[in-house]
């Protein structure tokens, strides 16, 4: 565990060393905040609630997050620091899980920039802060969720473009994989248990719940699963291909 | 060379018939290698011999087909982590976390090996001393040159104080002033050590190296003190490394003489 601690702490700064963390933040906030004001017509739904942004929240991480987890191992592959990192006293358990909790905690602190849409709300009215709260939360298990999956891709290439943009497809298809757009196109070539397997691997069904306030057991037994299953897939794929 | 059965005598490193092939290439095919403490080993080699292969392998980065390395007895591959703990490495090329300063990178290096608060910062000041990185501790890794670069790669393999020191190419891209000061510094090491390090400057060899290893396309080919190495060219009066080198990796070998010195490799 302190390992984990140590190498999400030094992954954690790199990313405030660099300017990948301001562009980032800036951009986000930006973008939560035209598309709730002006795609979501926040004023002119007339209801005090976040809905307007956490509709949105989905869509953003589709093109955000990989933007985030592309460079968590290709670039330590690029670099060679991949060498220098699995040759000191750490398994490659610990590396992984360490440098995907600093993404999540990179994350968490751009969701709380957005504060102040919350703010905005409690003045305008009197929002149930309980729906908000747990809307953040599910939001940040769908990061920590896309997170791990765009790990995995990181760790099969040196090149961060390809991981970004086979990140954005993988995000995609995990987000909408409840909706038509997917489920048509495996409906036409699977079984009908196949096509309910894929429907409730969407992250959007679990997600959209717990805005609306229903936080399922499922979702979390989802989300939790999600993400060990990618860390580990991520130790495997790093495991064998970090000497490329 | 002391027999590897009795514990208390056995090699801090022992490298045991090492096996590595990429597709149908066998990069290194059965190296075994003795390192004693006290002893500084020149890798030689030309390029894609294997000698970086091996290196990784005894490191822990790669995983050998065949074969194991043991550092201070434990085995690289049974218990990776507990081995690493008593290794130093320097991969090739010296890389580190461009966006932190060198003194956060050691820092970071430290923690993970277990060395906090006031322990910690006493390696890490040793370590900066040894390798003469103090005008630049507060500097990105990004902004340095190539020389200091390396020394932060050195420093880091150093500081834990471990047994067996593995440094691929330690003087790559230092001017000569840099190169003697980091040849004064495995000579100091290497007291109660055991150390290997690759190298291209046949030069390094007399001015460091207890012994040497010549390796090509995967296998040992001679192995020796410098002078014996020269020994290997009896027809030549005053043979130069650099002769002895060209003729023993351009397929040339000659079979009886290498085969018995290469035989002692294998104890």
């Amino acid at each position: 565990m302190g390992n984990v601690l140590t190498i999400a702490g030094r992954e954690l700064r790199g990313y405030f060393g660099t300017p990948i963390a301001y562009v980032f933040l800036v951009i986000f906030v930006i973008m939560s905040g035209v598309m709730t004001f002006n795609l979501g017509n926040f004023f002119a739904r007339g209801s005090a609630d976040l809905s307007a942004f956490f509709v949105h929240v989905p869509w953003l991480m589709v093109v955000f997050i990989p933007a985030i987890s592309m460079r968590l191992w290709a670039e330590e592959r690029k670099s060679g620091t991949v060498e220098l990192l699995m040759t000191l006293p750490v398994s490659a358990g610990e590396a992984v899980v360490g440098k995907w909790l600093a993404s999540v905690g990179f994350i968490a602190v751009t969701l709380a920039a957005t504060f102040t849409l919350w703010i905005t709300v409690n003045i305008l009215g009197n929002p149930d802060n309980g729906v908000i709260a747990v809307s953040y939360l599910a939001s940040l298990g769908l990061a920590a969720m896309l997170l791990a999956v765009g790990s995995c891709i990181s760790a099969f290439t040196k090149n961060q473009v390809v991981a970004f943009v086979i990140g954005v497809a993988a995000s995609f298809i995990i987000v909408t994989s409840g909706t038509p757009i997917v489920l048509d196109a495996v409906s036409a070539i699977a079984p009908k248990f196949v096509v309910e397997a894929v429907a409730s691997l969407s992250a959007l069904t679990h997600f959209t719940g717990a805005t609306q306030g229903f936080v399922a057991l499922s979702s979390i037994v989802y989300v939790v699963s999600m993400i060990v299953f990618w860390l580990f897939a991520t130790v495997v794929v790093l495991s064998a291909r970090k000497a490329d | 060379m002391p027999p590897s059965n009795l514990s208390e005598n056995s090699p801090l490193l022992e490298i045991d018939g090492l096996c590595k092939s990429f597709g149908p290439v066998k990069a290194v095919n059965g190296i075994s290698l003795n390192v004693p403490a006290g002893e500084v080993l020149g890798f030689l080699g030309p390029n894609g011999a294997g000698k970086s292969t091996t290196m990784k392998m005894v490191a822990g980065f790669l995983e050998p087909d065949e074969g194991t390395a043991r550092i201070c007895g434990i085995d690289v591959c049974e218990q990776p982590k507990e081995a690493k703990r008593h290794l130093g490495y320097l991969p090739e090329g010296a890389p580190a976390y461009g966006e932190m300063t060198p003194y956060g990178f050691l820092k970071f290096c430290a923690s993970i090996r277990g060395l906090k608060g006031a322990a910690g910062k006493q390696a890490i000041e040793q370590a900066i001393e040894r390798t003469a990185l103090g005008p630049v501790v507060k500097r990105q890794i990004d902004t340095l040159s190539k020389g200091f670069k390396r020394r932060v790669g050195i420093a880091q393999a150093i500081l834990h104080e471990p047994k067996v020191l593995v440094l691929d190419e330690p003087t790559d891209g230092l001017d000569p002033n840099q190169k003697h000061q980091v040849r004064e510094l495995i000579e100091q090491l290497s007291k109660d050590r055991a150390i290997v390090i690759s190298t291209h400057i046949l030069e390094e060899v007399d001015a460091v190296c207890s012994r040497a290893v010549i390796i090509d396309r995967g296998v040992v080919v001679a192995d020796g003190t410098a002078n014996e190495l020269r020994g290997l060219l009896k027809d030549v009066e005053n043979p130069s490394l650099e002769m002895v080198f060209h003729h023993l990796t351009s397929g040339d070998v000659l079979p009886d003489v290498s085969g018995e010195l290469a035989g002692g490799a294998n104890g």
